[in-house]
């Protein structure tokens, strides 16, 4: 081919040379456009290609108690979670990682359900792992991408069982929680107040959940926290300050008789504040921290004891005798009876009233009483007769007024109200019959349509150590400015409230619980035994309902105490709560306590106990 | 100074070649910084490094062959490249991230990709053919032998299959036809069946192009043979036709990469991926971008083949616009100098050269730039002197020893 002429030359060269003028600016206007123009979206888009956000948990606030003491903290604890992916991957990664965990075929099937509930999240896939499991996925981190390790504080209950129906317990929140309005505010993974005290206060004790961020690789493996933004901190929550007596609580937890099912609820007479309030048999808390296994749960859940069951404030007996001064309490309210008024008909062992027969529990009776004895000796016909005097109608009506037919309002979930007729239809509604008059026998003396929970009963004697309203017990202490009115307040003169308590004295005097007189303190209360058994071939429950303080003085600390088929209230109940109640005084006042504390123990260690017979010389305990 | 305009032969296109080269190795470097450290990324500018040595090496050689000796060797190896390509697709073996398609050939430790040498043989090939006939490429007809002889290296170069090194041949034959002094009007009748395959996606926008083809052949009825003209509209009917069938012979990756050019957002993870990551890294780098070695796109492992294709990703995130503007002009430096060479050279066989190099290196820095912005599909193809890749950046520099040394002819 001949050369071809220069001419020619430039203008194929010049043609060349727009072309590669147009193709570069045609790159360059689009790295233009990219770059410059859109530069921001895509920026935005590169952080959110790199960028997780990830929930830092607040920790829970500490639980105190009424001296300062942790009753419940947090740990730190690792933890293994998975960024949101697609749900099959999702179950690869968890079915690898099950050897590592120790995950069951059914929990790996759980969890991947509860990620394709809600997928936005990173997926919990077990909390407070053990040091051999964080070593080995710390290890293993480059082969399951998209899990990450962390530290989430973890909830220790230091006291263990003594306190697990006061504090309940934590878990992760259910996706039933996450429907209901009153956790709206909450994501999955999150962890919440499952029962007790936990799941009363769970909003003050959550806190609010920080954010942070973390860089991802494509691979979705954490690189390091970002920090671009400002992650927003956890806000811990607020502590729980309470009335409880820690030492109190695991005394009462040491001296509850092991195979015995009851429950102990202790006040402070000044404010209503709850002092102890335990329920046997107990659980540890601490099992539920993390996940319950599911043989654990069946085993607490199936247990013939009813170890999840909280007797004080759900278990609901016949109150018995402990009932016997609130009949009393009515009567003078009523202005129906006096104090020192002997009852006209005598104990035989029986009342007649309206063709009905009614026994003592005595058969041989006790002859004449007025209120100090017949509380003392715990006589059913005194009672009947103060019965018939109030009339079933206002016994009745009294009896709800002081809210023996309504949960009494303390801070923990799940209170049951207690049984009692709100008037004379109430029969009529329940059994569909007309009330008899003689309705009334019954009810005076604790039984009938009556059942009461210990806390229930515990309220009604703290109005009696108090000679006024009855605050709801609680837990909690308030916060300043915070002020709870009574629900309801016994209307009886100074006068009524001395007699009441002087017939309650009687009891631990002379009466039916003397072997729980205390050297130190005043113990007075009212001993019960409730027949709960039409066949009559299971035991009694057995009651105690007192107060105790220094003699000579108001009552500090109220006790009630039953023990599920104790027998007998005398000897099973009310050695529990003269124990508890000197060893919450001891320590107030500063008195060592001692393993032998009640005249009973006295008596049987054979301990020389010369206070009691003192006492018993002298004419009235506040004489010198 | 002299020395290296001794050494160079044309200090300009072998000062831009060097400059791009180490710019390459600087960012492939870079593109080795990653959080979680990978070891072929890593080391590759090290490898990069003794490659360039290596092509300087034989530059220096193939820029002081004679001329006449490179006339005399472009039958041959065009003969050795159809000879090598038809191997490749018998004993060839896969490596890198194209495991699956066999583009290598192994011998003993060395391993080189035949379609690499198979560019500068088609170069040499079809300059030597168009230079040995007396006169220009007049009509339809003188069209259809340049094309056969580039079309078997294509050919074999699509069944491996390697559509990005296939365009690179088309751009060769055009530039060279276009150099040789084909005119406009036929080399728009050459290309006509590919514009129509590419339409035949859409039967309105096709036929409204077949009717504009019919009447641009209609209106140039003097200058073309019934037969061509008969040739050309029968060639784009059937291009239209046959696109369907076409596209279901398209293995799956390759119609993925179609499709995602169409619509990015289709498959973010899947076929989407590279092109949603490399925008978002582009985009990201602004005007001045994030650092050299910050990128955080290409740190965190999200660009993928951010040391070969798309290393021009890394450019644009790390160096923002300022760095991608001041890379596509050294490039058109790069190539605005070989016009500059053809221009000056007046031996036909040099000029034809000259212009095949320009052809393969404006389709290469073209698509692989475009690609990384999206404007043009993905289609697997380096940049050059600036890509990862031992078999390429040689075959660069042969290539700028050849473009030094044709310009020298008289």
């Amino acid at each position: 081919m001949r050369a071809a002429h220069p001419n020619e030359r430039r203008v194929r060269a010049r043609l060349a040379a727009a072309a590669i003028g147009i193709l570069m600016l045609i790159l360059l206007a689009s790295f233009f456009r990219a770059q410059v123009v859109r530069g921001t979206a895509w920026a935005l888009q590169s952080e959110s290609n790199r960028l997780r956000v990830l929930p830092i948990p607040a920790p829970r606030g500490t639980v105190f108690d009424r001296y300062g003491e942790i009753v419940s903290d947090n740990v730190p604890s690792y933890s293994l979670s998975l960024f949101p992916a697609e749900v099959d991957s999702i179950a690869i990664s968890l079915s690898r990682l099950q050897p590592y965990l120790s995950l069951s075929d059914e929990r790996v099937e759980e969890l991947v359900e509860t990620f394709r509930s809600n997928r936005r999240f990173p997926l919990l896939v077990k909390a407070n792992l053990t040091d051999e499991e964080v070593a080995a996925m710390a290890e293993l981190r480059p082969e399951f991408p998209g899990a990450f390790l962390e530290t989430r504080p973890r909830r220790r209950y230091i006291h263990g069982p003594a306190l697990g129906h006061v504090l309940g317990y934590v878990g992760e929140v259910s996706p039933q929680e996450l429907e209901s309005p009153r956790f709206t505010d909450y994501e999955r993974g999150m962890i919440l107040g499952k029962d007790g005290l936990e799941r009363q206060y769970e909003e003050l004790l959550q806190g609010v959940q920080g954010i942070r961020y973390v860089e991802v690789d494509a691979l979705r493996r954490v690189v390091g926290s970002f920090e671009g933004y400002a992650a927003a901190p956890a806000i811990p929550g607020e502590d729980l300050h309470l009335h409880l007596d820690l030492a109190l609580q695991n005394y009462i937890h040491e001296i509850f008789p092991d195979s015995m099912r009851g429950a102990v609820v202790a006040l402070n007479s000044e404010d209503g504040g709850i002092l102890a309030l335990y329920s046997a048999p107990s659980y540890d808390p601490s099992e539920f921290v993390g996940g319950i296994s599911r043989d654990r749960w069946q085993a607490l859940d199936t247990d013939p004891a009813e170890p999840l069951f909280n007797r004080a404030v759900m278990g609901r007996y016949p109150p018995a005798s402990t009932w016997k001064l609130a009949t009393a309490a009515i009567a003078m309210e009523l202005g129906v009876l006096e104090p020192n008024e002997v009852m006209p008909v005598p104990c035989t062992g029986s009342f007649r009233f309206q063709n009905v027969t009614r026994r003592c529990w005595n058969p041989n009776g006790h002859g004449y009483q007025d209120l100090a004895g017949a509380v003392a000796q715990s006589c059913n016909v005194y009672f009947y007769q103060v019965g018939v005097r109030i009339g079933l109608e206002r016994i009745v009506e009294e009896g709800t007024r002081l809210g023996f037919g309504e949960p009494c309002g303390v801070d923990l979930p799940r209170e049951t109200s207690g049984e009692f007729p709100d008037g004379l239809d109430w029969w009529e509604r329940r059994w569909n019959y007309r009330a008899a008059e003689n309705e009334v026998l019954s009810i005076a003396i604790g039984q009938g349509p009556n059942d009461q929970t210990p806390l229930k009963m515990a309220q009604f004697y703290l109005a009696l150590a108090r000679g006024e309203g009855a605050p709801a017990p609680r837990l909690r202490r308030p916060i300043e400015g915070e002020e709870l009115q009574p629900a309801w307040s016994l209307d009886l003169t100074e006068a009524s409230t001395a007699s009441l308590q002087e017939s309650l004295r009687q009891v631990t005097a002379s009466g039916t619980a003397f072997r729980s007189t205390l050297e130190h303190w005043e113990l007075i209360g009212k001993t019960g035994t409730a027949q709960h058994d039409v066949m009559g071939d299971r035991l009694p429950h057995a009651w105690f309902a007192g107060m105790a303080g220094p003699f000579g003085s108001a009552p500090e600390i109220v006790v009630v105490v039953l023990v599920e088929e104790g027998d007998s209230g005398s000897s099973v109940a009310a050695p529990i709560a003269a124990k508890a109640a000197d060893f919450h005084l001891r320590r107030k006042y500063g008195i060592p306590v001692d393993t032998i504390q009640t005249l009973g123990e006295h008596l049987d260690a054979g301990i020389p106990a010369p206070w009691a017979w003192e006492r018993q010389n002298r004419p009235t305990p506040d004489d010198p | 100074m002299t020395l290296f305009r001794r050494w160079a032969g044309d200090p300009i296109l072998v000062g831009l070649a060097l400059t791009l080269s180490l710019f390459g190795i600087a960012m492939i470097y870079s593109a080795g910084v990653l959080n979680v450290p990978s070891p072929v990324v890593t080391g590759a500018w090290r490898r990069q490094l003794v490659w360039l040595a290596l092509s300087l090496v034989v530059f220096t050689f193939v820029s002081r062959v004679r001329g006449r000796w490179i006339e005399w060797a472009a039958l041959p190896s065009y003969l050795a490249a159809v000879v090598l390509l038809a191997a490749v697709l018998v004993i060839g073996t896969g490596a890198g991230p194209a495991e699956s398609v066999g583009r290598w050939i192994q011998v003993g430790p060395l391993r080189f990709q035949p379609s690499e040498f198979a560019k500068v043989a088609a170069v040499l090939g079809i300059a030597w053919f168009l230079s040995s006939r007396e006169s220009p490429p007049a009509g339809v007809r003188d069209l259809v032998a340049p094309s056969a002889i580039v079309g078997v290296l294509l050919g074999l170069v699509v069944l491996q299959p390697d559509l990005g090194t296939a365009l690179a041949f088309v751009g060769i034959l055009f530039a060279v036809l276009f150099w040789s002094g084909t005119p406009l009007l036929h080399l728009f009748l050459l290309a006509s069946p590919g514009v129509a395959l590419i339409l035949a996606f859409n039967t309105i926008v096709w036929s409204v192009y077949f009717v504009a083809l019919v009447l641009v052949v209609y209106l140039f009825r003097y200058r073309l043979y019934l037969i061509e003209s008969a040739g050309v509209v029968l060639a784009n009917l059937a291009a239209g036709t046959i696109a369907l069938p076409v596209w279901s012979s398209l293995a799956e990756y390759q119609r993925n990469r179609l499709l995602v050019f169409l619509d990015p957002g289709m498959d973010p993870r899947g076929a989407g991926w590279n092109l949603i990551q490399s925008k978002v890294a582009i985009g990201s780098g602004g005007l001045t971008g994030k650092g050299f070695t910050q990128g955080t796109q290409k740190r965190l492992d999200f660009l993928p083949e951010q040391h070969t294709d798309f290393i021009f990703s890394v450019i644009g995130e790390e160096l923002g616009f300022v760095g991608a503007a001041l890379a596509i002009a050294l490039f058109a430096a790069l190539l605005y100098r070989l016009v500059l060479m053809a221009e000056k050279v007046s031996d036909p066989f040099a000029g034809l050269v000259l212009f095949g190099i320009f052809g393969a290196w404006v389709v290469h820095i073209f698509i692989n730039v475009g690609m990384t912005v999206g404007i043009v599909p993905i289609t697997g193809i380096p940049l050059p002197f600036v890509s990862y890749g031992g078999t390429f950046l040689l075959t660069c520099w042969v290539m700028t020893g050849l473009a030094v040394r044709m310009a020298q002819e008289e």
